[in-house]
């Protein structure tokens, strides 16, 4: 189901318009369940629904119009776009506005920009067309140069510094290189080689923040009431969720006690208290479902740049819900990543639905094959 | 992996090949990972369920915000106008409350619980916040407290609060200035930082209190606790203590207040009292007005229904909101006008016959002094309110000067008074009638602008900063109630500075003190139409009578019959200021349906103009 063969679009009635229904409908039932959950998260606020609502519609327009861009446009424009980001991130190192203590917004005059929200996008392409330029799988120097042209703009925002962002930007870079055909033994040379670059960054590249969250996360119990109180907290609601849950709109622990950041980052406590075990084995199914369907139109994509593209954009996607659920549930540090579809907020998933129309692209721009 | 194979030529089958066995091993990585997640999910939901439900249930750490203290309200002279009160409260959490019903009847056997308390609490039942406490009664008395307390056991999801209760000791007097405030509604949730409010229930609505909610309102605390499953507070971990709001020192004289208050009798009107050098607001005295006690728990339903479907309008804010034909009252500044423009000076007569004619029209616009004042000059059509005088002099002046004029007085604009809900009154002009009714102005309705009839309408507010503007020789202020702000902890009150907000290019002086003795014989002359009130005072008073033809305030439909003759007369008008050579006050006196302004407005402004100024010269002897 997952997998149907590619059909020849111009027969539909809406072939012209390019659009991958199974994904739009998976995107659309999490995106629904997002609202039910943000509704009782938010304590029922209709405003801040209102508000999710008007971004989610934003988001899926952006998706559908993204779909209608042909792949090879998008290879066209990578190094552009790539550039472009470039150029903004040291401008918001330059002069960037400081927002929540961390700098990483531009003023646009109109709106405030983050630049790297459209790395996040810009980082994988540039990465998958310099692969593609050449045969596959990439010789050990081209290896190098895709990594670092996914390093800079990593540092760079490590720098503002925003480590969540960073990390979905390495991952979504290294994902583009692994699908290229990294060899497994540089892929374990280079795993040995990170632990020395973990000591030498946790002594020298860590604000003190940052490291009072690695360590909190070691041992939650260290700071009960500062930083380790969000994990504990969070593990206290879906702990005592249960198999079942506590019911909609039940969850004591959401709605009573101080769960912080509970219709942000943290929302997805407050869904396993008040839905249990099997409501968050449906959510991770339908997470899963969304990744099958990204790979499957991975494999099936035609050149190179869109399946390392379309790989990668999936892999980012999972490591989203990954590390978000990851550090909710405590056994992974606080880095300030929302649950895609389901957190309420703005930007991030703008760029996230982009990336779902750029899978759609890819998926609906094939050309009938004669084999 | 056959990475080793390494070619120039791309080859798209042997590509798709190694990409598709990296997505395979990407999905299974996937699979993995989500597997971890589950089993750290099952480990945490399934086999800790019991200790974490445990957790969630007794002993739990909480943050509690803590409510700032508001800032208290004083007078002039320290007298408290608004207090917190320590009472204690019974609130209920209705989620922690099976049966609702069987503990409200059970409530209502220990302590006493009025068809009012049971209506606000389901009020706010439909629009509480969960698991808040939603107040059943107030103010409980010991012996309650103590009946609740015993029975404690049998009421889970009861709780007896003490809370600070805000309190106007002086009710109606200060309802139109300080005003009050009341529970949080839906639409100021949405406005206020949720935060700064998490543990406030009352905002101001009205009055001072809205005005200068940030100032009064503080900055919230927070203490973090452990509670048990009750949500009672076992242990005080961390504590940040809230900060008070600042207390607030008005220039209204609570004692002035009073006085104006009493003399108004029964009838029904308003009154504002500055001091022309700065502006500050004496006195606002809106009559009758309503118990602002009533409003700050929420006033039930038939009670507020009563107050605003009053004939009295108690309400109704007359001081700001009430816009009343000016009438004579317009005169000394009409007159003022004629003398800086040039187009009279202090010798110009002109003939009074009692009735005035626009050349080419029949219509006789009528002196309300049938037979006539005979020549009247600037001064005695002043004192002896000649409209005749004031007919010819509007003609002569037109519309536009007219307008532009007594817009820099105030009239048609808001005073800027530092408390909400003024209204703008009207001075009309030949745009605002082509905009409003697409008409052109008509040379009849310059005439009757210029004795302060037809369209012109003013608030009491504006007629007491017009009169200061005037005793004050051209400088205009804004009226303040707020004297001072004084932060909590801070012993020195910060004073608010006064605002000059215009002042007049006066060409000369001569004309002010023409136009000022006009206004002293109006009440110490032998003609003056407030010659009543001139007598046996040690200073001057410069004053001037209005009557305003009722047209606009009586709008209230159901008519009392044994009303209806009283209901049909003039309002009565009154400015002053005194002593007329150094103005210290200034003031305006609107008396609803009073008839005539010299009798009835203008005793009121002498008994308020007298206990203010006796005042201060008592002060200033000792």
């Amino acid at each position: 189901m997952l997998g149907a063969p590619p059909q020849h679009r111009r027969d539909t009635p809406l072939g012209r318009f390019h659009l991958d229904l199974l994904l739009l409908l998976l995107l659309l039932t999490l995106a629904l369940l997002g609202l039910v959950i943000l509704w009782s998260a938010s304590g029922e606020d209709l405003q801040m629904l209102q508000r999710q609502l008007i971004r989610l519609g934003l988001a899926f327009g952006a998706m559908l119009l993204v779909a209608q861009i042909s792949p090879d446009t998008l290879q066209r424009w990578a190094p552009w776009l790539f550039g472009f980001g470039l150029l903004l991130l040291l401008a918001v190192l330059l002069t960037g506005e400081i927002g929540k203590g961390a700098q990483r917004w531009l003023d646009v005059g109109l709106f405030r920009f983050q630049p790297s929200e459209l790395m996040k996008l810009a980082v994988p392409m540039m990465v998958a067309w310099y692969l593609a330029e050449h045969p596959l799988p990439p010789t050990l120097r081209q290896i190098m140069i895709a990594l670092l042209l996914a390093a800079v703009p990593t540092l760079l925002i490590a720098m503002q510094p925003d480590l969540g962002t960073a990390l979905l930007i390495a991952s979504s870079g290294g994902f583009v290189v692994l699908f290229a055909g990294m060899p497994w033994r540089l892929i374990g040379y280079s795993l040995l080689l990170l632990l020395p670059t973990a000591w030498l960054h946790w002594h020298f590249g860590m604000y003190d923040y940052q490291r009072q969250r690695v360590l909190t996360f070691l041992d939650p119990e260290r700071d009960p009431l500062g930083a380790g109180y969000h994990t504990i907290q969070s593990k206290i609601a879906i702990g005592s969720g249960g198999l079942y849950g506590k019911g909609w709109l039940n969850g004591t622990q959401s709605h009573l006690e101080f769960l912080p950041e509970r219709h942000t980052d943290f929302i997805f406590a407050v869904y396993g208290e008040e839905f249990g075990l099997f409501g968050v084995l449906l959510l991770l199914l339908l997470y899963l479902l969304i990744v099958v369907r990204g790979l499957v139109i991975a494999s099936q994509a035609q050149d190179s740049f869109s399946r390392l593209l379309a790989g990668a954009i999936t892999m980012t996607f999972m490591v989203y819900f990954v590390i978000n659920i990851g550090m909710v549930i405590g056994v992974l540090p606080v880095v300030g990543l929302p649950l895609p579809l389901v957190s309420y907020g703005g930007s991030a998933m703008i760029t996230l639905m982009i990336a779902f129309g750029i899978l759609m692209a890819i998926h609906t721009h094939r050309k009938l094959l004669k084999n | 992996m056959g990475s080793r194979y390494r070619s120039s030529i791309k080859d798209p089958i042997r590509e798709s090949h190694l990409f598709h066995i990296r997505a395979l091993q990407a999905g299974l990585f996937t699979l993995l990972l989500i597997l971890l997640l589950i089993i750290r999910l099952f480990h945490l939901q399934v086999l800790e369920h019991d200790r974490y439900t445990t957790l969630s249930h007794n002993n739990r750490v909480t943050i509690q915000p803590l409510p700032p203290t508001r800032g208290l309200i004083y007078d002039r002279n320290g007298v408290l106008l608004a207090d917190n009160i320590a009472t204690f409260s019974l609130e209920l959490v209705p989620e922690r409350i099976a049966d609702l019903n069987a503990t409200l009847a059970t409530i209502a056997t220990l302590v006493q619980v009025d068809a009012d308390d049971r209506q606000r609490f389901q009020r706010e039942l439909r629009r509480h916040r969960r698991f808040e406490a939603i107040p059943l009664r107030f103010r409980l008395s010991d012996e309650e407290v103590a009946r609740i307390a015993v029975n404690r056991y049998r009421l889970p999801g009861v709780e007896i609060n003490a809370r600070l209760l805000r309190h106007y000791p002086f009710a109606d007097t200060t309802a139109h200035s300080v005003g009050y405030v009341g529970r949080i509604n839906e639409r100021e949730l949405q406005q206020i930082d949720a935060t700064a409010y998490a543990a406030t229930d009352y905002i101001g609505k009205l009055g001072v209190e809205r005005s200068h909610e940030t100032w009064l309102h503080g900055e919230v605390g927070m203490q973090q606790v452990e509670t048990n499953a009750h949500s009672r507070v076992l242990r005080v971990l961390n504590h940040t203590p809230a900060q008070p709001g600042s207390d607030l020192h008005l220039h209204l004289d609570i004692a002035l207040q009073r006085v104006a208050e009493l003399a108004f009798g029964e009838e029904r009107g308003a009154l504002v009292a500055l001091d022309p050098a700065t502006g500050a607001v004496l006195a606002l005295v809106s009559v009758p007005a309503y118990d602002p006690n009533l409003f700050v728990n929420g006033i039930a339903t038939h009670r507020y229904r009563a107050l605003n479907e009053s004939v009295s309008r108690p309400l109704f804010n007359r001081a700001l909101r009430g816009q009343y034909p000016p009438g004579s009252t317009t005169k000394p500044f009409v007159g003022l006008l004629g003398l800086e423009s040039g187009v009279i000076d202090h010798t110009h007569t002109v003939y009074c016959p009692g009735f005035y004619q626009l050349k080419g029209s029949s219509h006789r616009y009528r002196d309300w002094k049938k037979w006539g004042h005979g020549t009247v000059d600037l001064h005695h059509a002043i004192s002896e309110s000649c409209d005749v005088y004031f007919y010819d002099l509007a003609f002569n002046l037109g519309i536009d000067r007219m307008h532009d004029y007594l817009t820099r007085f105030g009239f048609g604009r808001r005073s800027g008074i530092d408390i909400g809900g003024e209204s703008r009154g009207l001075m009309p002009s030949r745009e605002w009638k082509r905009l409003t009714r697409n008409q052109p102005w008509y040379p009849g309705e310059t005439l009757i602008t210029g004795i302060g009839q037809g369209f012109m309408l003013a608030t009491p507010i504006q007629l007491a900063a017009a009169t200061a503007t005037l005793a004050s020789g051209g400088i205009r202020y804004q009226p303040l109630l707020v004297q001072a702000i004084q932060p909590p902890g801070n012993t020195q009150p910060q004073p608010t500075t006064p605002q000059r907000i215009g002042t007049f290019p006066m060409l000369d002086p001569d004309h002010w003190q023409e136009v000022v003795s006009g206004m002293i014989e109006v009440v110490h002359g032998a003609r003056g139409t407030a010659r009543r009130i001139g007598s046996d005072l040690p200073y001057q008073i410069a004053g001037k009578t209005g009557t305003a033809q009722v047209f606009s305030i009586a709008q209230d439909s159901e008519y009392v019959a044994e009303d209806l003759e009283k209901r049909l007369l003039d309002h009565a008008l009154f400015i002053a200021f005194a002593p007329a050579d150094a103005p210290r006050i200034a003031i305006a006196v609107v008396v609803e349906n009073g008839g005539s302004g010299s009798g009835v407005a203008a005793p009121i402004a002498r008994t308020v103009i007298e206990h203010y100024l006796a005042g201060l010269r008592s002060a200033e002897a000792s």
